[in-house]
C-alpha cells in the first residue's frame, strides 16, 4: 500500500463491451481510476456497473476491450489473479461462515497454511490501524451487519490490495456506521489504496468520493467531480430525464377511526435464521401512510408475511384490518376483507415469472375483482383487469400475455404495486417498493401510493431506504431485532434519531423522545 | 467448441420439437443397440413403430394397451405440474385392480349394472388409499413423495403375491398363482363385440379432455400450476398447499385404481402376479413425453403403448430378450428429459478466439 507517487493512473478500461444473450451489459465502456483515489461508478440497477466491476475482478471475461494496471497492459483470468495483482473487492452479500469465529473465517479463503501464520494478530493490527473494531475470536453468528462487513474489508486488506472494491457498502449499514465506513474508507485511499465505489445513493457519492463515472444502459454517460454537482444534476445524468420531486403531501387528520390495528403481534420466524416478531402493537387510520424503517434482517419479512397472513397469528385479534380481527385468517380471506399486499420479492413471491400478466393479476385478484365463475376462470375478465393495470400504471410491455419475466424490474413492480392499489384496499402493506427499481419506475408508484393514501386507504410502507421513507410517511417507526418501535410524526424525526433506532438503540421515544427530536429539528412546536 | 448459453426465455418452437428430437435420438441409439446385437439398425424402428400396427387387430390392441397409460399419464401430468411427485403410480394401479378384482370375486352374481359401478368404485378407492397415505406422510412427517410412494409400489406388489398365491388362489387353478376367473357379470363392458376393446378405452381420452380443462381453465388448476411453479406465490396468493397436495395425489392415485381395475377385468379377466408389466413406470414416461399437459398424455400413450407391442414383436419374431422394451422406453426418458435443456438453452458454436463484437 505504498505505491504513492508512482506516475499514472492505477486503472485503465477502455472499450470494455460484454454480450449476455438478450442485452449488451456494457458497450465500450471506459473508466479510470487514479492513484489514493476515491473512485464512484454511479448508475442505476441494471446500468452495467457490476458486469464492469467483476471484469476487473476476473469473474467476467470482456468480449471486448483494454485494461490497463500500473501502466501495463493486462487480461486478469480469474480472481486469484486480481487478487495478486492487488485488486479486492467487497461483496454486497457476504460469505461468511456463521459458525465460525473472525480468525477462522478470514482463514478459509487464504490459500496456502504459510499465510495462516500470525493471523490473529495480523486481523488484530490492521483492524486497529484502519479504524475498524473486530474481535478475532467472536462468532459470526454474534456479530451486526456491520461488523460482518468489518470481516469482508479486513480480509481483503490483508492481501495489501492497491484497489478496493466496494459493491454497495452502505446499503446494510445504519448512518452512524456508514460514518465510520467513511473514516476508514479516507484513510485506507490517504495511505495509497484507491477505492472504487459502487453506489445508486448520491448523497454518499457526493460526500465520500473525488470523482465518479456515471453508467446507463452499459454506457458512459458522464465523468464529473461529484462534489461540484447537485444531488439533482448527478440523478438525471443517471437516469436522463428530468426529476420532479413528488409534492409534500398535507399531515392527514388522525382522528379518522382506525383501520389497521395491530395489537401485541408476536409471531415465531418459521425460518430457522429468521427473526422473531415481538410484541408489535399499531394503529393506523385511514389516510394515513406509516413508514417502518429498519436494516434488511430485521424481522421486515415475517411482519410483512404477518400482515398478509402467510404466517397467520395465533390470537385473531392481533391483526385487525377495518374492524375485523383477522389475525388467523389467510391471505385470501384479508383480502376478503379489503387487505391487499405487495411481497418484497418480485419474482417467485409477489409474481409467478413463468406465467403470463393476466394470469399473474389472477393470482390476487381473482377475489376481489370477481374473476371466477362456478370455479372456472373468466379469462376475458382477467384479461381485462390485467389490461387496465398496464394501461393505468404505464407499464412497458406488449400486453396480458406477455410472461412477467419478459419485464424489467420497475415494470414488473408497477404491474404488481398496481394491481393491488386497483383493487381498492381499505390496506395496503408493501415491503420495500422501489427496491432494484429504476427512478422513474419508482416515482410512479411513490405517485399511486400518494394517491391511494389520499383516496383513504392507510398504508403502510416498509422500506430499508431511509430517503423514501422521509418522501412517503407521515409517521415513522422503526423495526430492530423483531421490535417496531413507537411511530413518530415525519416531520419531527430526523435521518440521526431514526438511525439510532435502525441500530436498535434503545432511547425511550416518548414522551421524551418526541421532545428531543423535536428539539434537534429546532420545530418549536414540539409540545406534547 | 459447443457453448450452452441461456435463452433468457422459453422457446416455443423446442417446446414441441424437443419430443421429437428425444424420439428420433432414441431411434439412432437402440439402432445402434440393434447393431451391436447383430441386427440391422433400420429393424429397431420398423419393430417397435411399425409392425405392430401391421398386425391383424393391430390398433385394436394398441387402444386396449393405451388407455390404462393414458389414464395413469393424465393423473401425472397432473400431480408433477403441481411438483407432487408420485412415481408409485404401479402400486396405486396393483391396489385398484384388487380392490376393484376383490369385489368381483366376492360379488359374482350380482347383475352388471350394480356390480361394475361398484367395482369402478372399488377401483378409484384403491388407488385413493395408497395415494391418499403417501399425501399424508408428506404432510404429516415432510416425508419425500418419491420414495414413499415408490415404496408402497412394492408394498403392493407383494400384497398381490401374497393373495393370489394365498387366500384369493383359484383352487381349481392347479397349484398357478391365479384368482378364478371374473364372472361375466364383472367383465368391463365391450366397446366392440369379441374384441378386448372395453370401456376404458373411451374413458381414457374423456378423463384427460376433462382433466385438461381442469388444469387450464378452472381455479383449481390454476392453483395447482401456481403451486408447481412457485410454492412462495401459492402461499402469497392464500392457495392451500396440503389441501393441493391431497388432491393431487388422490387424483393421480385415483386414476391409477381405476386402470388397473379396468386392465384386469378388460383384458386379462382374472387377478395374476404379472398384472402390471411396470404400467405404472412407464406411465411416468407418457406423462413427460405429453410436456405434462392431460391431452398430451394420449399421443405419448399409444406410442409407449406400440412400444410394449413392438417389444413383443421382437421377443416372438426376433428372438430378442424381453428387456429390450424397457431399454427402449429407458432411452426414450432419458433423451425427452435431455432434450429439455434446449427449452430454456441454446447451443452455440463458438470459435476458441475470443471475437470482439462492436
Amino acid at each position: 500500500m505504498t505505491d504513492q507517487g508512482l506516475p499514472g493512473p492505477l486503472l485503465t478500461m477502455t472499450g470494455m463491451t460484454k454480450h449476455y444473450p438478450g442485452c449488451l451489459a456494457n458497450d465500450r465502456v471506459s473508466l479510470t481510476v487514479g492513484r489514493n483515489q476515491i473512485h464512484a461508478l454511479l448508475g442505476e440497477n441494471g446500468a452495467g456497473k457490476s458486469t464492469l466491476v467483476k471484469t476487473i475482478y476476473g469473474v467476467v471475461r470482456p468480449d471486448a476491450g483494454e485494461i490497463v494496471w500500473e501502466g501495463q497492459k493486462v487480461t486478469i483470468q480469474n480472481p486469484g489473479h486480481a487478487q495478486r495483482l492487488g485488486v479486492g473487492m467487497v461483496f454486497q452479500h457476504f460469505s461468511l461462515f456463521e459458525a465460525l469465529t473472525v480468525t477462522e473465517n478470514i482463514a478459509l479463503g487464504l490459500n496456502t497454511a504459510q499465510e495462516r501464520i500470525g493471523l490473529r494478530e495480523r486481523i488484530v493490527r490492521i483492524s486497529n490501524e484502519y479504524g475498524l473494531p473486530l474481535d478475532p475470536d467472536r462468532v459470526v453468528h454474534d456479530l451486526s451487519v456491520g461488523e460482518r462487513q468489518r470481516i469482508e474489508i479486513v480480509r481483503c486488506l490483508l492481501q495489501n490490495p492497491k484497489l478496493l472494491i466496494m459493491d454497495e457498502p452502505t446499503s446494510v449499514l445504519t448512518p452512524s456506521e456508514v460514518q465510520k465506513l467513511f473514516v476508514t474508507l479516507r484513510r485506507l485511499a490517504a495511505e495509497g489504496c484507491s477505492i472504487l465505489y459502487i453506489s445508486h445513493k448520491l448523497e454518499e457519492v457526493r460526500s465520500l468520493c473525488s470523482a465518479a463515472t456515471i453508467m446507463r444502459l452499459g454506457r458512459n454517460v458522464g465523468q464529473c467531480a461529484p462534489a461540484e454537482k447537485t444531488i439533482k444534476e448527478l440523478a438525471e445524468i443517471m437516469i436522463n430525464m428530468t426529476l420532479n420531486a413528488p409534492t409534500p403531501r398535507p399531515p392527514s387528520a388522525s382522528t379518522a377511526p382506525p383501520r389497521l390495528v395491530l395489537d401485541k403481534l408476536t409471531i415465531r420466524s418459521p425460518n430457522h435464521f429468521g427473526t422473531d416478531l415481538k410484541e408489535i402493537s399499531l394503529s393506523l387510520a385511514g389516510g394515513e401512510i406509516l413508514g417502518i424503517a429498519g436494516i434488511a434482517g430485521n424481522g421486515q419479512t415475517e411482519l410483512m408475511d404477518a400482515l398478509s397472513g402467510e404466517i397467520p397469528a395465533g390470537r385473531p385479534e392481533s391483526v385487525v384490518i377495518d374492524g375485523v380481527a383477522a389475525g388467523h385468517m389467510g391471505p385470501h380471506e384479508r383480502r376478503r376483507i379489503h387487505g391487499c399486499f405487495v411481497p418484497e420479492e418480485r419474482n417467485g413471491h409477489g409474481a409467478v415469472t413463468t406465467m403470463t400478466l393476466a394470469e399473474n393479476a389472477f393470482l390476487s385478484g381473482f377475489g376481489r375483482q370477481a374473476l371466477v365463475r362456478f370455479g372456472v376462470i373468466d379469462t376475458k375478465k382477467t384479461s381485462d383487469f390485467a389490461a387496465s393495470i398496464i394501461k393505468q400504471f404505464d407499464v412497458r410491455t406488449t400486453g396480458p400475455k406477455a410472461q412477467a419475466r419478459s419485464l424489467s424490474g420497475g415494470n414488473l413492480q408497477k404491474f404488481l404495486v398496481g394491481r393491488e392499489v386497483l383493487q381498492n384496499p381499505s390496506v395496503l402493506a408493501i415491503n420495500q417498493p422501489t427496491w432494484g427499481v429504476d427512478a422513474g419506475a419508482a416515482l410512479a408508484i411513490h405517485e399511486a401510493i400518494m394517491a391511494l393514501a389520499a383516496a383513504g386507504t392507510a398504508v403502510i410502507i416498509i422500506s430499508q431506504d431511509l430517503d423514501e421513507i422521509f418522501v412517503l410517511a407521515d409517521r415513522i417507526a422503526v423495526i430492530a431485532g423483531g421490535r417496531v418501535s413507537a411511530p413518530v410524526p415525519a416531520r419531527m424525526a430526523t435521518v440521526e434519531s431514526i438511525g439510532r433506532l435502525m441500530g436498535g438503540g434503545t432511547e425511550p421515544v416518548r414522551p421524551y423522545g418526541i421532545m428531543a427530536l423535536a428539539h434537534a429539528n429546532g420545530d418549536s412546536a414540539g409540545h406534547v | 467448441m459447443f457453448k450452452i448459453e441461456p435463452r433468457g426465455y422459453e422457446s416455443k418452437f423446442w417446446r414441441y420439437a424437443s419430443p421429437v428430437l428425444a424420439l428420433l435420438l432414441t431411434g439412432a441409439t437402440s439402432g445402434l443397440i440393434f447393431l451391436a446385437m447383430g441386427r440391422p439398425a433400420g429393424l429397431t424402428v420398423y419393430t417397435f413403430l411399425i409392425a405392430p400396427l401391421l398386425q391383424q387387430d393391430g390398433v385394436q390392441a394398441l387402444v386396449v394397451k393405451a388407455a390404462p397409460l393414458i389414464m395413469m399419464g393424465v393423473g401425472l401430468s397432473l400431480a408433477y405440474r403441481a411438483n407432487v411427485w408420485n412415481i408409485g403410480t404401479d402400486g396405486q394401479f396393483t391396489l385398484g385392480a384388487i380392490c376393484g378384482g376383490g369385489v368381483a370375486l366376492a360379488f359374482p352374481d350380482v347383475t352388471p349394472w350394480v356390480l361394475f359401478p361398484v367395482m369402478i368404485v372399488a377401483g378409484a378407492i384403491g388407488g385413493m388409499l395408497n395415494g391418499g397415505l403417501v399425501a399424508w406422510l408428506r404432510i404429516r412427517f415432510n416425508a419425500n413423495e418419491i420414495l414413499t410412494s415408490l415404496m408402497f409400489a412394492y408394498i403392493a406388489q407383494y400384497f398381490l403375491v401374497y393373495l393370489v398365491t394365498g387366500p384369493w388362489r383359484d383352487p381349481e387353478g392347479f397349484g398357478f398363482p391365479q384368482t378364478a376367473l371374473f364372472s361375466d357379470n364383472a367383465l368391463a363392458p365391450r366397446l366392440i363385440e369379441d374384441t378386448n376393446v372395453h370401456i376404458g378405452v373411451l374413458l381414457a381420452p374423456l378423463i384427460a379432455v376433462a382433466l385438461w380443462f381442469m388444469l387450464e381453465k378452472s381455479l383449481l388448476g390454476f392453483q395447482f400450476r401456481v403451486l408447481g411453479q412457485a410454492t412462495r406465490a401459492a402461499k402469497f396468493a392464500g392457495f392451500n398447499e396440503n389441501r393441493l397436495v391431497w388432491i393431487a395425489m388422490l387424483i393421480s392415485g385415483g386414476l391409477a385404481g381405476l386402470a388397473g381395475m379396468l386392465e384386469a377385468t378388460g383384458t386379462l379377466g382374472q387377478l395374476t402376479t404379472t398384472l402390471s408389466p411396470d404400467y405404472g413406470f412407464t406411465a411416468i414416461i407418457v406423462a413427460f413425453l405429453g410436456r405434462l399437459n392431460p391431452l398430451g398424455a394420449i399421443p405419448a400413450g399409444l406410442l409407449l403403448a406400440l412400444t410394449y407391442l413392438g417389444g413383443d414383436a421382437a421377443q416372438i419374431n426376433l428372438g430378442l430378450p424381453n428387456a429390450v422394451t424397457g431399454i427402449f422406453q429407458g432411452i426414450l426418458l432419458f433423451y425427452l428429459l435431455g432434450c429439455d435443456i434446449l427449452l430454456l438453452n441454446r447451443i452455440r458454436w463458438v470459435s476458441s478466439r475470443m471475437r470482439a463484437t462492436g
